[in-house]
């Protein structure tokens, strides 16, 4: 298990070496990447930031909820923070296991859990040289901000959305 | 008693800092240091329950605080 932010680009493959062992049949490495195009607008890049050591913890403990949840070890997280380019890996995450289904299932619950609770941000840079923070929740408006701590317990429990 | 209040991305920028210190009263908690941070300059963007953390950990509006403590005011997350 590791979960760790980085400043750098990241190597994928390493990560899947990372988690390989004997006993896994079965080995999910998911990349996430900067698009260009995000709600119609062309985008030339993303500025990473993050509460540092906030994400960290909960980067670590969405990895071990993964490896409990999932009855395996291997589970690798890596996010970066800093510029990035339209096309640069932004989050690689590795997840081995004896079987397929839990592989793909226990990567799924790392990306939808980093992405539901992890405090990084990210403002994306736009062709006509403006820069904007992303909310996901926009249009959904404040109603799904309170909705971290309320769900924490239910997580843990039979969540497969 | 005084707490760190951190804020970030774009409620650091609609407030103009990252980082201040808030004196509060005895007993005082999240959602008051809330409502003070709410009457700032630029808090308009923040809305009237944002996600909070005490010490790195979610926390509730109802949730006591000890001098000391670092809350943070945490814009909607955008990780991935």
């Amino acid at each position: 298990m590791r979960a760790t932010l980085v400043h750098r680009p990241m190597d994928p493959s390493a990560l899947l070496d990372e988690v390989s062992a004997p006993a896994n049949g079965a080995a999910i490495l998911f990349v996430g990447a900067v698009r260009e195009v995000n709600e119609g607008r062309l985008v030339t890049g993303i500025d990473y930031t993050a509460y540092d050591a906030m994400a960290r913890r909960e980067l670590e403990a969405i990895v071990a909820e993964a490896a409990s949840r999932f009855d395996t070890p291997h589970v690798v997280v890596e996010h970066r923070l800093g510029t990035l380019h339209v096309g640069e890996a932004s989050v690689v995450i590795a997840v081995a296991h004896p079987r397929r289904a839990a592989a793909f299932d226990a990567a799924r619950f790392v990306i939808e859990e980093l992405k539901r609770r992890v405090p990084i941000w990210k403002r994306e840079h736009y062709v006509d040289g403006t820069r904007e923070w992303v909310d996901p929740t926009s249009p959904a408006a404040s109603g799904a901000h309170a909705s971290v701590v309320a769900t924490e317990t239910a997580v843990r429990g039979d969540d497969t959305q | 008693m005084t707490i760190t209040v951190l804020l970030f991305a774009s409620y650091a920028d609609a407030i103009g800092t990252a980082e201040l210190d808030l004196d509060l009263p005895a007993g005082s908690t999240v959602g008051d240091a809330l409502h003070l941070v709410s009457r700032m300059p630029g808090a308009a963007r923040v809305p009237a329950n944002p996600l909070m953390a005490v010490n790195e950990r979610y926390a509730r509006a109802d949730q006591p605080l000890a001098a000391g403590d670092e809350l943070a005011i945490i814009p909607p997350v955008a990780g991935g």
